[in-house]
């Protein structure tokens, strides 16, 4: 393909794709010149297709039929990031936001706003969109998305996954025309520099530097990888990226291929994400064919080219010398830096390796320039920072704010608050790499220095919020078990630390924690930061350390008064009967499943049945008659 | 000496002819590529459901490498199995999105409900439960898969129904 052909693709759906993008009065005059009376955008990431996007899609195409109706056109995008209302669909051009769809909702839309003259269904909407007077304000300015500004994801629910042209027409391989054309490999470099942009994976390591000891390298074969080896349980950024825009990643790789010198690039990514490893083979099958990928790219003489190699269930594979051990195919065991990748990566060849999230922003940063990029951001952090936020909260999804956006505003504005009426207890960043925030730092700006600062880390950008029914001791546990579970077992700090850590915090909760254990887990803690071979064990002490730094009165309530006040550590609860509030009905005893639960003598006045009582050498704690009894007579403590 | 609960049919020979052809189809066809055993590995346990002994040798031959290595890189990534699973898989999510609402619980009542461990298979051979890391589909934590299906939002009483839908449907 030459550049001239690029620019007639892009023209010719240049148009589609603005409908999408612009306010309604000016969408609804553009969408006569597109041939489309209506689009309907449905998303097809891996959260909507879970609640059966895909059911509504063959829905509205029936229904389309049997309408008539053959000028509106059905899109598959990826994510919207409003995941808890999934599955969600938009009708441009008026941006009518429907969420929770289900077939029969799509019939509903079809029949009574799609056809020639239809309204919006206002009932099916999200409801968020609906003003009190009846009157319909654009998602765009609703909580959820008006603090939001999308640079990485950018073209995520906005085009076709799986259509190379919606793609191009939405800005993908703008960058790469121009670097091969008018930039040379050092502007390239220069110019990511100059963005500030940090490293999205977790360390937040300039990527300008990586990119610049790479093309220092001397060596005729060097290689760029992409992590996708998204390990984070909780997040999901990297996946949605992938499912939404694949051809934003490919184009970054060859930026950067062109860049160092390289002309092999290697997608690393989970075989736990069956709908992004797809979308990629088709989009790198489409940039081949269309001569974006393989020989000559564009007519420029620079060849670059891309395969995709799945991993197979191994968190350490995200750090990058054990991520390049498993792509040659062996047990992927970290490896001592230095040398560094940059020097002697894959293959014992120099080699970047940049995550999803870092590659999703070059594109902006070439089109637009450095100075507009570190236009946002911090000081020390530019750019914006996709979260994916999970655990107690409202709107569950996927968020991209700038740096310096505070946790306050992503928990309470963007996403909604706390459901049931919770209090905020803390909110989990980095994973198993991170630790906690306590509520009195949710107004601290959020970026790569101020969280290290309080002792989590930006990690990959999973945000997982916890309440008050979450006790900060079962949540290390947690996260240690992970740990544990995933070390690789090559350095013994980390295969017999996590280990050992994990003992002890199980012992705590159990109720069987002595005073000094404390001392005992943060000397350990200490020992594995400094003396583990990878980031897996330097870090894994960092949910400990933090939450005993921000809760240490929880894990001494443990230790001394054998209590847990969130009510989680089996052990150390409690169920008894009220016997004033039992009215003997005997649900409870019908469902315990260790018979623990007998009937007393006492009838409670105004009762008629005597009351029941738990036997607390049988009961194994397991909360069933808590569930079961609607008097609230179970107490647990 | 013999493992439990391993395929004896598969100990003595690759299985079917038409898998012996396939695996052996594979192994030349990525023989040259560096870095290949992942992928073989990874298309055979899509052949065979796991990695018998048999299977593993067969490739550490065609490759010309060890066996030791071979074996080494199976049971260090948390994909590949060692043991036949059921027909329909059970994976629950453990993630800390999922955790933290609540995701032991549902484990807890699948194991019950069916009467053996996470990591086993039901005599049968209908069910496997495992556990993983984030599925991606937070949004509708807590969540289970059943072989390809996903089921969100999950509470511990919907576990029995949606069982019981795929044993009919094995009927």
């Amino acid at each position: 393909m030459t550049v001239q052909e690029l620019d007639a693709i892009r023209k010719q759906k240049k148009e589609l794709i603005d409908v999408r993008r612009l306010v309604k009065e000016q969408a609804e005059k553009l969408a006569a010149n597109t041939g489309y009376r209506k689009q309907v955008l449905v998303c097809g990431g891996t959260g909507c297709t879970s609640s059966h996007s895909m059911k509504v899609i063959a829905q509205l195409e029936a229904s389309l039929k049997e309408l008539g109706i053959d000028d509106v056109l059905i899109v598959k995008t990826g994510c919207f990031g409003l995941c808890a209302l999934g599955p969600i669909m938009i009708v441009y051009p008026e941006g009518a936001f429907y969420s929770q769809m289900t077939p029969e909702h799509a019939k509903t839309v079809a029949e009574k706003h799609l056809i020639k003259g239809g309204q919006i269904v206002k009932e099916l909407l999200y409801q968020g969109t609906v003003h009190e007077d009846g009157s319909i304000i654009p998602f765009a300015e609703t909580p959820f998305y008006k603090k939001q500004m999308r640079i990485a994801l950018r073209n995520c629910g906005v085009i076709a996954a799986e259509d190379i042209d919606e793609a191009i027409a939405a800005g993908d391989y703008e960058a790469v025309e121009k670097v091969l054309f008018h930039m040379t490999p050092d502007e390239v470099i220069s110019e990511v520099l100059a963005s500030g942009l940090r490293g999205r994976g977790g360390a937040g390591f300039p990527t300008g530097k990586k990119w610049q000891f790479a093309k220092a390298s001397q060596g005729e074969i060097k290689y760029v990888c992409c992590n996708a080896d998204e390990g984070d349980p909780g997040a999901f950024m990297d996946r949605s990226v992938l499912e939404g825009d694949p051809h934003c990643v490919l184009e970054a790789m060859t930026i950067a291929g062109y860049a160092i010198g390289a002309h092999q690039g290697y997608i690393y990514v989970r075989a736990e994400y069956p709908v992004a490893v797809e979308r990629l083979k088709i989009a790198i099958g489409q940039a081949r064919a269309y001569g974006l990928l393989g020989k000559n790219i564009l007519g420029s003489g620079f060849d670059f080219d891309i395969d995709i190699r799945l991993g197979a269930g191994a968190f350490v594979c995200g750090e990058e010398t054990a991520l390049m051990t498993s792509i040659e195919g062996h047990r992927g065991e970290p490896r001592p830096r230095p040398p560094f990748p940059a020097v002697k990566g894959l293959f014992g060849k120099p080699t970047i390796l940049n995550n999803v999230e870092t590659w999703a922003n070059i594109n902006p940063i070439i089109v637009k320039g450095a100075k507009w990029y570190s236009s946002i951001g911090t000081e020390k952090s530019k750019g914006t920072k996709v979260f994916a936020l999970g655990g107690k909260i409202t709107n569950v999804g996927l968020v991209e704010v700038p740096m310096g956006t505070t946790l306050r505003e992503i928990v309470e504005e963007i996403g909604g608050g706390i459901p049931n009426g919770k209090k905020f207890k803390a909110a989990q960043t980095g994973g198993p790499s991170g630790g906690c925030i306590p509520a009195e730092y949710i107004d601290t700006p959020i970026d790569f220095d101020n969280l290290v600062a309080i002792g989590s880390m930006m990690g990959s950008g999973g945000l997982i919020v916890l309440d008050e029914d979450t006790c900060m001791v079962d949540i290390s546990k947690f996260y240690l078990e992970f740990t544990a579970d995933e070390s690789c077992g090559k350095c013994t700090p980390c295969r017999i630390g996590t280990r050992r850590l994990l003992d002890l915090l199980t012992k705590i909760t159990e109720g069987k924690g002595k005073p000094e254990d404390l001392e005992k887990i943060e000397a350990l803690c200490e020992h594995m930061k400094s003396s583990s071979l990878c980031a897996l064990g330097q870090s894994a002490p960092n949910p400990v350390l933090s939450t005993m730094h921000h809760f240490r009165k929880e894990y001494e309530e443990h230790i001394y008064e054998h209590k847990c006040s969130a009510g989680v550590c089996k052990a150390l609860l409690n169920y008894t009967i009220d016997k004033e509030k039992c009215i003997g009905c005997g649900l409870c005893s019908k469902n315990c499943p260790v018979s623990a639960i007998s009937r007393t003598d006492y009838v409670a006045p105004g009762h008629k049945l005597a009351s029941f009582a738990i036997d607390p050498a049988k009961c194994i704690k397991c909360g069933v008659c808590l569930g079961n009894c609607k008097f609230k007579a179970v107490v647990r403590k | 000496m013999k493992q439990e609960n391993v395929c004896t049919a598969c100990e003595e020979k690759l299985g079917t002819p038409e898998q012996e052809a396939r695996l052996k189809a594979l192994i030349e066809e990525c023989k040259s590529t560096p870095g290949c055993l992942m992928h073989i590995l990874q298309e055979a346990q899509g052949i065979y459901g796991y990695l018998p002994m048999q299977v593993q040798k067969t490739i550490a031959e065609g490759l010309g490498i060890s066996l030791s290595e071979v074996y080494g890189v199976v049971t260090f990534y948390s994909q590949f199995s060692l043991t036949p699973k059921g027909k329909n898989r059970i994976s629950v999510c453990l993630g800390t999105a999922c955790y933290v609402k609540g995701s032991d619980k549902i484990l807890a009542e699948v194991e019950k409900e069916l009467g053996i461990k996470c990591g086993e298979c039901t005599e049968d051979g209908l069910f496997s439960i495992d556990s993983c890391r984030c599925v991606g589909a937070c949004g509708l934590a807590p969540v289970m898969m059943v072989g390809e299906e996903v089921y969100g939002k999950l509470t511990p009483d919907m576990v029995h129904g949606i069982l019981e839908q795929h044993r009919e449907e094995n009927k």
